[in-house]
């Protein structure tokens, strides 16, 4: 069965390794203008350059820097004002309401605000990162928090509990899978949104970079940047779900 | 129920209120805030020379044509892999190396490759738009109940009747929610292209109110988009509940 698992694996790679090949025909033929799509060699030379003698590095720790920063204050936010409106009813029936009608509001509008409040600084761009990041954190938390098993709830109080300690020993606890997965969420709007910011104050990053490349046509510099976001989304998100795994590994247990 | 209405819409108004006296009080003076009061006289005033009209319209068309080629798109992919499995092995890394790249990032291709406008927004929707429609749609296709396969077998359907007589009205309710998923990122996908770089529709309107120190203006936009966004919302959401009725809402988990 693993042995199969890993035949197919095999034939997924060289599928995809094709349509590399696939790419690098088109790119050679010059069937697209090669100002507007580079070869995977082009691309790849222009990557191991910009890490190699380039300022990559610091264009990427940038990118992971504003991303990071934006969404662990939304994670901290987040909890913390979800778990306070989802642990009293009264909250509940009189906040919660609000915060669902402003969910589905595109939350990049909120940048030309920020602009209007902070200008195009760093600050500017962590409170954009932490706002659009701290939605899912937040009504996963008042959801986690409001489906808590009221029995759990009766023990609490027949044990006369504090309320710091409900939400703390009981709460938080079964609401941690609805909240790593309002993180997860999150953790992808934290990315686009931070090349946003720098796309739009020109602030340190990647996404500043592809568009610089962009703006001067240096085609292999903007793939290469491209890439690089696909390969920062991709291993923050399975960064993600191994942490979630590994926090939740006490619940995959119980039952 | 009028109660627990009323209750939501305490908070609020009691911040608008809150909000509007202060303004007047302090005889505020700003480039970021202005009294509700003249908020929403900024947007009548936009509707009134059809600005913010025309913007709607530039926006929700990008956002929609977008919406539609990536859903064409994202469900052909998902059928194809929710019906064979060799397929979906075999393209699973190709799926899983794309799909992380965040659809902002190809803003520059799109804009070296097609200029300003419509087009590039376009294709940026549509490209943040295959992904919860491929994938969902690839489950729902894949948990359809086995034996309307094998009654398609049996009455030796040819593919293409099959897909379309016993597979997407199987799948249509839970396509639907991925549907009506991709619609809100469409929507947020286009104005966030309009706001970072594209000169079009709502994004571009309200980067332009701030621009011009003009704050009334620009939260009315802000204001405006937050309307859309929750009447498109509300809008699926009935249709979804009118189309397949509750059960249509429990293979929707937040």
């Amino acid at each position: 069965m693993n042995r199969t698992a890993l035949v197919w694996r095999l034939a997924s790679f060289a599928v995809a390794a094709s349509f590399i090949a696939l790419w690098q025909l088109i790119a050679n033929l010059k069937l697209v203008s090669p100002v507007f799509l580079p070869g995977p060699d082009r691309a790849w030379a222009a990557l191991v350059r910009g890490f190699s003698a380039g300022d990559l590095w610091s264009k990427l720790a940038g990118t992971l820097e504003h991303m990071t920063y934006g969404w662990l204050a939304a994670s901290i936010a987040g909890i913390a004002i979800g778990a306070i409106i989802g642990s009293s009813r009264t909250m509940r029936t009189y906040v919660a309401p609000s915060l669902e009608f402003l969910r589905p509001l595109p939350v990049s509008a909120i940048i030309p605000v920020a602009i209007a409040m902070l200008g195009l600084t760093q600050a500017m761009a962590l409170f954009v990162i932490a706002f659009g990041a701290i939605w899912p954190i937040m009504l996963a938390t008042i959801h986690g928090f409001a489906a808590v098993e009221p029995r759990l709830y009766e023990v609490a109080r027949s044990l006369q509990m504090s309320r710091l300690a409900v939400i703390f020993k009981i709460a938080l606890p079964s609401a941690s899978p609805d909240i790593l997965a309002g993180m997860r969420l999150s953790l992808t709007v934290a990315l686009i949104l931070s090349v946003v910011c720098e796309i739009l104050a020109g602030l340190d990053g990647l996404g500043h970079w592809v568009l610089l490349s962009a703006r001067a046509f240096r085609s292999a510099d903007l793939f290469a940047g491209v890439i690089l976001l696909g390969v920062t989304g991709y291993v923050t998100s399975v960064a993600m779900s191994l942490a979630e795994n590994r926090l939740l590994a006490w619940q995959a247990a119980q039952r | 129920m009028t109660g627990n209405s009323a209750k939501a819409l305490a908070l609020p108004l009691a911040v608008l209120l809150a909000f509007e006296v202060w303004a007047r009080a302090t005889h505020l003076q700003s480039d970021s805030l202005a009294p509700p009061s003249q908020i929403v006289m900024a947007l009548i005033g936009a509707f009134a020379d059809f600005s913010i009209l025309a913007a709607t319209r530039d926006t929700l068309f990008s956002a929609f044509t977008g919406l539609a080629i990536g859903t064409l798109i994202g469900l052909a992919f998902g059928i194809a892999f929710g019906i064979s499995d060799t397929l979906n092995r075999l393209m699973e890394v190709t799926v899983e190396a794309i799909r992380p790249i965040p659809s902002i990032a190809l803003l520059p291709i799109a804009l070296i490759a097609l200029g300003f406008g419509y087009r590039m927004e376009i294709v940026i929707v549509a490209f943040a738009c295959v992904w919860p429609i491929l994938i969902l749609s690839r489950a729902a296709v894949r948990s359809i109940e086995p034996r309307l396969m094998e009654v398609a077998r049996a009455l030796r359907l040819p593919p293409a009747q099959r897909i379309w007589k016993i597979i997407i009205p199987a799948a249509l309710p839970r396509i639907f929610v991925a549907f009506r998923l991709s619609a809100g990122i469409a929507l947020i996908v286009a104005v966030t292209v309009e706001i970072a770089i594209n000169p079009l529709g709502l994004g571009a309107g309200i980067m332009l109110a701030q621009q011009a120190l003009r704050p009334d203006l620009m939260l009315a936009y802000l204001v405006w988009i937050g309307i859309i966004g929750y009447a498109l919302n509300i809008l699926l959401t009935v249709a979804q509940q009118r189309l397949f009725g509750r059960a249509a809402l429990s293979g929707d988990s937040p």
